[in-house]
């Protein structure tokens, strides 16, 4: 669910090899890796590998259900993996080619296979959480040494929400996340999808949308790191980019990223081949190299994500996986919760009530 | 000699086939059917290996259930109208900055026309979606216009221009002025200068003559340029969604929304055909209108 705002993937093609050679196409997220990495896998292989970047799970989903999209990985976040299982986009992994399989994590895996049940179509990727990115000394100099940084209230009751709006705040621009987090602020369950329930958020969010500088997806990143906005309801890893961006500025900008105690959204990024991908067989070896605890490890210290690779947790920077933001402890996992696809007519009632709260319409 | 003009009429003809009628049948043809959890998202398709019984059993299927569902929601008749109205606002600012560049280019030194010609063709050699990001840049708050009107004095605070209407309409006036230039500059270069001159020899004042003589004779251009900048901003996505704010409401958003995040090409589909209709069937008229007056006058 890492959206970076870059609407023409930019096509990223390294060493371009013979034209008979073998090559692997891969469709990621932007900004989700270390580069160096892609040349590893080419000196490594032989394979000439084509790594393309979108910016929306919709992109990715419009590609794949338009059929013949010519990539052999394609990484999906968990939901939007579930029905494109169902609607028989993927094939199944061969987990003979995937010998690294032995290094996941056990935990994610359960996890994950709420939405790929037996595990058999994909493997993580990475995995985060949505939560509070604040600017610590704005948000405590306007509501004071108590203000509740660590909750929900702080973006969705109005009584705090309308004394940050002088300074900005800003919202992801992705319903899917929103509305579950609204739920979980009222009491109810935030995976739900009676119509009736998900009508509840409607006021909720009526009510603090004044106050709401922008819903967008990336933008929040640099607003954080400039200081151009107090708070921002988005994702772990841009948060914790936007804090090292401020302090390489050295601007005197001090983020933090807080998951809220009432609970957060804990999403998955998976990497799956497609039924018509031309060399699955190329596919198997990039995943399996992602698979490699050294690799994942790379990228996870480059990108400020979790992966699901246990054996890589040795090679990680202590400021990753030490920082709680990052791996939450047993107990805050615990209050961690998942979400699963809205069906066809739900899907409906969720954008048209988003489209209100955007547009007012 | 007949057959070569049926020749000449066949190509565009075939062109406007292939690259019109076919494209449009398409997407009719999905407007008709249901939201499906598929490849292609929608049911039914039409499997040509079972023959007529599958021909039959396709067009049985299809329903217009989802242009009744277009009118239960007044999103869409909204986003219709605003688009309508963000379109003619955009396309007569347009013409009002587009006419006098067009006079100047065509009142210009012969020596000078290629010159001017390229500078208003030039912007075309980088992306439109970059040009677009630019004014981003430029009408930001931290952005070029507010800084230098700060600096200046004019303004204390920050304009909000940005994610407004405004912006979308700075970006469409920007984005589609060559297209009302070239048209109207074509008009007003064939313009015979001796007109003007007999009429200002006459007594016409040189205002006079202008409206009398000179904007008559180059509305054929300013008709072409009305067009090309005005159909294509009506459906216009790009220039809302990076220069718009989210109260902005646009038919070429609710379209993107439908079709990717509602995963509903049907009804995205329905969306698309309605508008083509709001398009064309105008159009249509005031060509007849058109006609029938230069029909009248000869």
């Amino acid at each position: 669910m890492l959206k970076k705002w870059m609407p023409l993937a930019a096509a990223l093609m390294i060493g371009a090899g013979a034209a008979t050679a073998e090559t692997v196409r891969v469709y990621n997220w932007s900004d989700y890796i270390d580069e160096s990495l892609l040349q590893k896998f080419q000196d490594e292989t032989g394979i000439t590998l084509v790594y393309d970047v979108f910016d929306s799970n919709e992109v990715l989903e419009t590609k794949l259900l338009a059929g013949g999209s010519g990539y052999d990985v394609v990484v999906p976040s968990g939901t939007f993996l579930q029905r494109q299982i169902v609607a028989g986009v993927f094939q199944k992994l061969d987990f003979s080619q995937l010998p690294n399989d032995q290094y996941m994590w056990k935990l994610i895996k359960d996890r994950v296979a709420k939405y790929d049940p037996g595990n058999q179509y994909a493997e993580n990727y990475m995995w985060g959480t949505t939560g509070l990115g604040i600017n610590v000394d704005k948000v405590r100099e306007i509501l004071g040494p108590d203000a509740p940084t660590n909750s929900l209230s702080l973006i969705f009751d109005p009584k705090y929400v309308s004394k940050l709006a002088a300074c900005g705040v800003q919202m992801l621009d992705a319903p899917s996340e929103i509305i579950p987090a609204a739920l979980k602020y009222l009491g109810e369950d935030p995976d739900s999808h009676d119509p009736a329930v998900i009508a509840k958020v409607e006021p909720v969010l009526m009510a603090i949308r004044p106050y709401i500088q922008k819903f967008n997806s990336s933008e929040y990143i640099n607003a954080l790191a400039n200081g151009e906005i107090c708070a921002a309801f988005g994702w772990s890893g841009d948060v914790l980019q936007a804090r090292d961006r401020a302090a390489e500025a050295g601007n005197g900008v001090n983020i933090a990223y807080e998951i809220p105690k009432e609970g957060a959204l804990m999403w998955f990024d998976m990497m799956a081949v497609p039924a018509d991908a031309p060399n699955p067989s190329g596919a198997m070896k990039f995943i399996n190299f992602m698979m490699d605890p050294h690799n994942i490890a790379a990228a996870s210290n480059y990108v400020y994500y979790a992966n699901g690779n246990l054996e890589s947790q040795k090679y990680l920077n202590p400021d990753v996986i030490g920082d709680t933001a990052i791996y939450p402890d047993a107990a805050t996992m615990d209050n961690l919760y998942t979400t699963t696809p809205y069906e066809q007519s739900v899907q409906r009632v969720v954008t048209r009530l988003w489209t209100k709260i955007k547009s007012g319409v | 000699m007949q057959l070569r003009r049926t020749f000449l009429i066949l190509v565009p003809y075939l062109w406007m086939l292939l690259f019109f009628l076919v494209p449009f049948f398409i997407v009719m043809k999905i407007s008709l059917s249901q939201v499906a959890l598929a490849i292609p998202p929608y049911t039914p398709t039409l499997d040509i290996t079972q023959g007529w019984d599958g021909l039959v059993k396709f067009f049985s299927q299809l329903s217009f259930s989802n242009f009744q569902f277009l009118t239960t929601d007044d999103l869409y008749w909204r986003a219709y109208v605003s688009s309508l109205e963000i379109a003619t606002v955009a396309t007569a600012i347009t013409l009002l900055v587009g006419y006098p560049i067009a006079y100047g280019m065509a009142s210009a030194p012969d020596e000078w026309r290629p010159t001017l010609m390229m500078l208003v063709i030039l912007p075309f050699w980088t992306s439109f979606l970059i040009r677009i990001y630019a004014w981003m840049g430029i009408l930001g708050r931290e952005g070029f216009v507010n800084s230098t009107l700060e600096w200046l004095g004019i303004i204390h605070e920050p304009l909000t221009i940005l994610n407004t209407n405004w912006a979308v309409f700075i970006g469409i006036v920007y984005g589609y002025l060559p297209f009302m230039i070239l048209p109207i500059y074509a008009a007003l270069d064939k313009l015979d200068v001796s007109l003007t001159e007999s009429a200002q020899d006459l007594g016409c004042t040189q205002i006079k003559a202008f409206w009398l003589i000179t904007v008559p004779l180059s509305r054929p251009g300013v008709v072409a340029g009305c067009f090309l900048v005005f159909i294509p901003a009506l459906g216009e996505y790009v220039i809302p969604s990076l220069l718009g704010g989210s109260g902005t409401l646009m038919i070429g958003k609710v379209l993107w929304e439908e079709f990717s995040s509602n995963r509903d090409w049907p009804v995205a589909s329905a969306v698309a055909v309605v508008l083509l209709l709001i398009l064309v069937v105008p159009i249509i008229l005031f060509q007849r209108n058109q006609q029938r007056q230069q029909e009248a006058e000869q």
